[in-house]
Parts: structure tokens; sequence; C-alpha cells
């Protein structure tokens, strides 16, 4: 079917009758639904599938910026898995996922019960609340960059004159523990906004009656919560959940404005390492194999995300 | 939640609800009202240890401002921002409407394998492709300059859309379109003249996004680029008015400030549109 318009057109048919077999030929289902598709198929083959491909072919070969190596085998991942910083950013990569994760959890279901109420300046709150999200991250990581600095740190100045610490107070972003309590302060900072507003979606969802019944049989407000709304917007929470794993994982702005990785590699993640080692020191083989550590978690996430979307 | 209870419990609980409240939007807004105070204090009273730091005391200054446009290239990072937004918006929202449409509406063999490809590709994070993006960007010849951004933002953006836009589409009845198809009209004028009409909210939602995606992205506009005078308003700011050890902070919270405004305007005029995009994205995804 799809050679016939050309056929014809190579056999010199008349102008009229080739435009209008070729008209009828895009508009049969599947081929319009194929033509509508390929621009995106091509974009996302040539621009990620391609990349991605290259990626792994980096981490196999001593490839450097501005000259292509030879194919080495498993040395990069040999190489990167014996040195003490890659281990550190391993480390590193998992107490930040595993506290943040928790953290905006905890709290995103928290505040978005609080927005569930039916208070006044209902839009407005909900418009701050969301606001962390959409501004630069980079950009608003320069404020908490400015409040976290070591001599002039507005948290510290606070806490001296409350009497909570003694001055001069901690040097959040030189000292390990507070370098990583301050990454991940931030990133829960700026992600909690997607929870809240997620999971209030999934609330909204959630049928009075069924509150209304459990209220009647005296359940108390814990037990409410926990037998009755957590389990109806457990698959909301779900999604959220898996969303914000790949991406607290690959996460790249915050710390490379907070810290670049420092103190001594302290706050290091994947992606961090990745460019430090891969642009700016040049070794894009090793680079590559250290962002490819990014890649299980995802195709877990991924795994999960379509087993649940054809559970639906 | 206070259900059936008394009006006297309500009120109690809505109390116990802004209490609550209170301080977390303390948390959210407080770096906003840094930036400003910090960006409007002279340096002698920034670098006092002795000074008040949540307000300013000795007068409101505009130096920090003045520093940024006369002694940076403010005004073309944020020209540039602009131009690779709209370009990348554009582009991306049109192969996203051809591509949603075609999910959502037409059937072919294959047609679930796509949808799950795009599905995937949402997912992958920018850091994990940026190397080799890095040399691709060099192959093409566009290192170091802001069509390098226009080609490769549409990556993350076309999924994104398309996912959201499959979801508006799949609203629309079917029987307009096959009344539309009856009449007369080829597949395409459907799509243009019955099908978008009706998408509308769902196209605002996704050129909101992906504009404020671009705007926002960092990991690529700091790796592609490094000549000050093609950087985009994020990178720009974050990166030249930091000199080695000295930080000019007034300057750095002036731009910081100046180059979230455009995306401030936006979602202030469009906040449901947010809100309705944040969670179609994720609970459709």
């Amino acid at each position: 079917m799809a050679v016939g318009p050309r056929v014809l057109a190579a056999a010199g048919f008349p102008a009229p009758g080739r435009r209008s077999r070729l008209r009828e030929w895009w508009e049969q289902e599947h081929v319009f639904g194929y033509g509508l598709i390929v621009p995106a198929i091509a974009l996302l083959v040539t621009l990620v599938g391609f990349p991605f491909g290259m990626a792994i072919w980096f981490s196999l070969s001593d490839y450097w910026v501005g000259s292509p190596g030879g194919f080495t085998g498993l040395t990069n991942y040999g190489a990167i898995i014996e040195n003490e910083t890659f281990r550190q950013t391993f480390k590193n990569s998992f107490v930040f996922t595993g506290i943040a994760l928790t953290l905006k959890i905890v709290l995103g279901v928290w505040l978005a019960m609080l927005l569930a109420r039916n208070l006044s300046f209902k839009r407005v709150i909900r418009g701050i609340v969301l606001l962390p999200f959409v501004i630069p991250t980079a950009l608003s990581t320069l404020a908490w960059l400015w409040m976290f600095d070591s001599l002039y740190s507005v948290v510290n100045w606070t806490a001296v004159r409350l009497h909570l610490i003694s001055a001069p107070g901690p040097n959040w972003l030189g000292q390990s523990a507070y370098a990583m309590a301050a990454v991940i302060t931030v990133n829960v900072w700026r992600g909690l906004p997607f929870f809240a507003i997620v999971v209030l979606a999934g609330l909204m969802t959630v049928p009075r009656e069924y509150l209304e019944a459990a209220e009647v049989d005296g359940a108390s407000s814990w037990r409410r919560f926990w037998h009755v709304t957590l389990p109806l917007i457990r698959p909301v929470l779900a999604v959220v959940i898996l969303f914000s794993t790949v991406f607290t994982f690959a996460d790249f702005n915050i710390v490379e404005v907070l810290t670049r990785g420092g103190p001594i590699n302290t706050t290091h993640l994947f992606a961090t390492l990745a460019y430090q080692v891969g642009l700016q020191g040049g070794n894009l083989g090793q680079g590559a194999a250290i962002s490819l550590f990014i890649f299980p978690l995802l195709a877990l996430v991924v795994f999960f995300q379509l087993r649940y979307v054809r559970q639906e | 939640m206070a259900l059936a209870g008394s009006r006297g419990a309500r009120v109690r609980s809505n109390v116990f609800a802004y209490a609550n409240l209170a301080p977390y939007i303390f948390f959210v807004l407080f770096p906003f009202y840094f930036m400003v105070v910090t960006s409007f204090k002279s340096n002698a009273e920034l670098y006092n240890l002795k000074s008040i730091p949540f307000w300013i005391q000795s007068g409101v200054v505009t130096e920090h401002y003045a520093l940024l446009f006369q002694k940076t290239d403010f005004v073309t990072w944020m020209k540039n921002s602009l131009l690779v937004a709209v370009v990348a918006t554009t582009v991306s929202v049109v192969i996203s409407i051809l591509a949603g449409y075609s999910l959502a509406r037409l059937r072919f063999r294959g047609a679930a394998t796509f949808g799950t490809a795009i599905f995937i590709t949402y997912l992958v994070p920018p850091t994990l492709l940026f190397l080799p993006l890095s040399q691709v960007v060099v192959w093409l010849g566009l290192s170091d300059s802001i069509s390098a951004l226009m080609l490769i933002y549409p990556t993350f953006l076309v999924p994104f859309c398309t996912w959201l836009l499959m979801g508006y589409f799949r609203t629309i009845p079917r029987e307009i379109e096959e009344c539309a198809l009856v009449d007369g009209a080829t597949r395409m004028q459907t799509l243009s003249k019955i099908v978008l009409p009706m998408a509308v909210p769902g196209i605002i939602c996704a050129v909101l996004f992906s504009f404020t995606l671009c705007w926002n992205e960092f990991t690529y506009a700091l790796t592609f680029i490094s000549q000050s005078a093609h950087k985009t308003a994020v990178v720009g700011v974050t990166s030249d008015l930091i000199r080695g050890d000295i930080y000019f902070w007034g300057s750095l919270m002036a731009g910081a400030l100046l180059a979230s405004i455009p995306i401030v305007i936006i979602y202030v005029l469009f906040l449901d549109y947010y809100v309705s995009g944040l969670t179609a994205g994720a609970v459709k995804g």
C-alpha cells in the first residue's frame, strides 16, 4: 500500500490522480498515526537513545575530551570502584536520597493534609507553597548559599541571638555533616511542594463518606488517616515517590551551587562527580562510567512505574 | 479532620492548621525575602557583623543592580534565556501535539510501544546524558552557542508535553472528530480545526511548563556554554558574579531576583494551570 503512490508517480501518471492517491494514502489511520509520531521518535532516538549508547561506549573506552580512545573493557569501572572519592560519592548518594526522600514523604503528606482543609486564602497559600518548585533552583540555591555563609550566615546569627548555639556556630558548608544537612535541607525545601500538591490532588479523591463513617465508628483521627486515607492515596503516593527517587538521586543543581561536592567530597553525588571528572577533568570515559551508576536505580523505577501503569 | 464536628471544633482545628502552616510558609518565603533585602543593602552594612541581617538599617542602595547592568552581560543573558525558551518551547509543543494526538487517538501497530518509549525518556535525568551530549554538540559545531540548548532542550520537553497532552486529547469526545471526518474534513483539518481548539487548556499548560523548564535549566546550560555573552540568565548569574573566592553577594542576589521575576509573573498569572499540569503529569504518568 505504502509503495502505491510512488510507483504511480514514477510511471508518470497525471498530476491530479497522483495527488488524490497520495492524499488517500496519507488519510489512512495508521499512516497518519506514524506520520505524526515520526518527529518525536526521531528526536528521541538521535538525542536520547544514541547519546545513551555513547555513554556506555565512553565508559568502556579511554575517551578523553578531544581524543577519542579505544576499547578498554571494564577498566574505567575498575578504576572508579578502587577510588576513595567514588566510594564516598556512592555512600553520599544513598544517604542524601534516603534522608531527603523520607523527609519529603512525611512532610509532604502532612502538608497536603493541612492544605486539604477548607481554609480562607486557600489559593494564596497553595500559590506560596508551590513557589520553590517554580523558581529556578540554581538561583534560589544562591540565596541558601548566602544564608549558610561561613562568616555572615543569617541562620547562625539568629541561633546565636536566641542562645541556641554559642558563637560563631557551625561552618555549614565547610564541615561534612553540616554540609550534608544543608544540601538535604535545600533539596527538601525545593521538592516538598511537588509532593504536597500531588498528594493533595490524591486527597481530593478520598470520598468524605468513608471518613465520616470511620468517625461515627469512633476511629481517632490518626486511625482514620492510617486505615482510610493512606490506603486510598497509596497509588498517587507511589507515583510521586518513584518520580522523586530518580530526580533526587540524579540531583546536580543544588550540590553544584552549594558545595561543589565539598568539603572533602562529602556531598558529592554521581552527577556532580561525573561533571568534575568528565568535563572539568576531561576524562569522559570515567565520567560516563560514574554517571551510569544512576542507571540501575532509574531502570528499577521504570520497571515499577510500568507495572503500575499496566495495573491501572 | 473535623467532619461532623461542631462549629467550635472546626474553628479550633483550622486554627491548628494555620499554626502549623505558618512556620512552613516562613521557611518557604524567607530565602526570597532575604534575596530582596540583601540586594538593596550597602556593602558596609552587609559585611558588618554587628548589624541585624533581617532588614535594612542604613538606607536602600541600588549599586548592586547598577553593577549587574554595567559590569556584567546580564541583559544579554536574559535575552539568551528568552530566545532559547521561546524557540525550544515552540518546537517542542508542536512536536508534542502531533505525537500526543497520534498516541491518544489513532490506532496503529506499535502505538503502545511508542507510548512506553516516550514515557521512559521522560524519566531519564539530564545528568545521565550530559557527557555524551556535550560531544554531540561539539560534532555538530554548536559548542558554546545557544543553538545547542535550543536543540537539546526538546529532549526533555517533548516527553513531558506529549504525556501531558495525551491526557487532554483523551478527554475530547471521539464522536466530534468522527463527524468532521464524515463531513469530508481531512485528518489534518480535524486535528487543527476541531481538536486543537478544544485542547487549548492543555496546550497552555504545556507551553507554560516548557517555558519554565527551559528558563530554569542549569545542567546543560552550564556544561555546553563557557563564553559569558552566550550564557543563559541562570548560569550567568551563578557563575559570573563569583570571582574565585570573592562573592558579590549584593549583585548575586539582585541577579537571582531579576532572573526569577519573569517566571514569577507567569506563575502568578497562570497558577491554576501549573497545579493542573503538575498533578496531571504525575498522576497520569
